[in-house]
């Protein structure tokens, strides 16, 4: 059965692979608020959550039941549609990054080749910006529709760190992608599967730095976490915000964090690749399963380095942050693709 | 100009240097120091489960005390509400009448006596006045109640329970570390 040509079959399973990730991706993000107050606490000779459940595991579930129940205030002189938009946004743009990452390779069902990605386009990595900076717009219209201007101005202050960091952060992937020729996430995974081939971290070791603290400061992760600085701003961007529009803003942070780790571990990190360990010898289901988990682990990894810095590091002024991205990261970033340029253009 | 304690420290003012500004290194150096607190030992004490050892002079809530057989050791003298500088403690006294000996060790008791915890500061110079050793602090403490009136503890929240029909209750109200 085909409709305007496009195989219904492949639709259906689309769609199980959309909801299956959507889901999965909300619950590990549900279970990251979890792991953030455990590793925070353990980081600081706490014990952390324990109370819910065994060894508080239902603490992510009544942190969200608390947000659900709590009263939804929409302030009077707030812009109401733009209000609501706000979080829905900001969530909507996290989840979205989603459909280009290469979750695994090709799984053999029903007599059909399922590839564990949503969408393998060709200009995958930028779909990932694009999206990327919509988020900014979540941050953007919510402190803007809030109509208080503490909110205003942390949100003004996430956009040009945003704005800031995604140029260094392009720049930093446009080495890699000179070395890739690809602009597909697909692609470049497979490219660092293939024997021989190291992982890009060992040809961008420069390039993954960058990327890694830009990705840092585009997640409003600390240091870079000035849109949240509470000492200067109340609260943040968030401010007026309550019930689950506040738990979507808080949620969207986590799940860009995932995001970004797996766009990071495809990239520089092989993606779903196991480490010296040849995926052929075994059958392609489980090899693909066994994919996933390792792409898995590399999130987790990186998640727990995310959290590791933000117990450790305080965040940065604003006029540091701004230094450190317009003096220090742009030129280190220019200064990387140059170089990888030249290599290419004298070596390759 | 000279200095005014030998504990004044020179601040160092000289610019950073390269490897300083790149923040990386000591941003390295700070990991590795909370990444060594994962392996230290908690000095969390998980309160309801566990208690913390209190030491033997801790001053918790009061227990009016009774003796060996069980009889009250209290007279209603008044030296406790006397010295009592926040004024928490009043009490009344009675004779005791024949056949009354079992319950109260001399010829004097108090009927009622009460203190009011949200006005006690917990300084135990009651105790210290008391010659009967009659009031003497427990290591209960943190009380909750719902209503200031509450806090108002008469004489049946604060006597102990009998050493001999409940040796137990007795133990648990004296606090662990008394065990005279």
């Amino acid at each position: 059965m085909t409709l305007l040509s496009l195989d219904m079959l492949l639709l259906i399973e689309k769609l199980v692979l959309i909801v299956i990730i959507v889901f999965a991706s909300l619950g590990i993000a549900l279970y990251t608020t979890f792991a953030e107050r455990k590793v925070a606490a353990i980081l600081q000779d706490r014990p952390g959550p324990e109370r819910a459940g065994p060894f508080g595991l239902f603490q992510p579930l009544a942190d969200g039941l608390k947000l659900i129940m709590k009263e939804e205030i929409i302030p009077n002189s707030s812009n109401k549609a733009l209000f609501i938009l706000g979080p829905g946004l900001a969530m909507t743009a996290a989840l979205m990054t989603c459909a280009v990452i290469p979750w695994g390779s090709t799984v053999h069902l029903f007599g059909r080749e399922i590839d564990l990605q949503i969408a393998d386009i060709n200009i995958g990595i930028l779909y990932v910006f694009g999206v990327v900076s919509l988020g900014v717009y979540g941050i953007m219209i919510g402190g803007w529709a809030s109509n208080n201007k503490f909110s205003l101005m942390a949100a003004l202050r996430g956009a040009s760190q945003a704005i800031s960091y995604e140029l260094a952060m392009g720049i930093a992937l446009i080495a890699l992608l000179m070395t890739t020729n690809t602009l597909s996430l697909k692609e470049i995974v497979d490219q660092q599967m293939k024997p021989g081939h190291l992982w890009n971290i060992a040809y961008q070791p420069l390039g993954f730095l960058l990327f890694f603290i830009c990705a840092m400061a585009e997640c409003n992760r600390t240091p870079f976490d000035l849109p949240e600085a509470e000492n200067e701003l109340n609260f943040g961007y968030h401010q007026e915000y309550s019930s689950m529009k506040l738990g979507f803003y808080l949620f969207s942070e986590y799940i860009n964090m995932i995001m970004s780790s797996a766009v990071m571990a495809s990239l520089y990190f092989g993606g779903y690749d196991i480490p010296f360990f040849d995926e052929k010898v075994l059958p392609q289901n489980i090899a693909a399963l066994v994919g996933v988990g390792a792409l898995l682990i590399k999130i987790v990894i990186f998640i727990f380095i995310f959290m590791w810095i933000r117990w450790t590091i305080p965040r940065f002024r604003y006029d540091q942050l701004m230094n450190l991205g317009w003096k220090s990261l742009i030129p280190l970033a220019l200064a990387n693709m140059v170089a990888t340029g030249a290599w290419i253009l004298y070596f390759g | 100009m000279e200095a005014l304690t030998n504990r004044v420290k020179e601040v160092n003012r000289k610019p950073m240097t390269f490897i300083e500004r790149l923040y990386i290194p000591s941003i390295l150096k700070g990991m590795a120091i909370t990444f060594s607190h994962m392996f230290k030992k908690q000095p969390t004490i998980r309160y309801p489960e566990k208690k913390r050892e209190f030491s033997p002079v801790f001053r918790g809530l009061h227990v009016l005390n009774r003796d060996e057989e069980g009889r009250e050791r209290c007279t209603a003298c008044g030296l406790c509400a006397v010295a009592c500088p926040a004024e928490a403690i009043t009490m009344e006294g009675a004779e005791r009448l024949p056949g009354e000996e079992s319950l109260y060790r001399e010829e004097k008791y108090a009927v009622k006596y009460e203190i009011n915890m949200l006005r006690c500061i917990f300084c135990g110079l009651c105790e210290e006045a008391c010659p009967k050793e009659a009031i003497f602090m427990s290591e209960t403490f943190a009380p909750a109640n719902y209503t200031r009136k509450g806090f108002i503890y008469g004489k049946e929240d604060l006597i102990i329970p009998n050493p001999i029909t409940d040796p137990e209750g007795f133990a648990k109200a004296k606090g662990p570390s008394r065990s005279n």
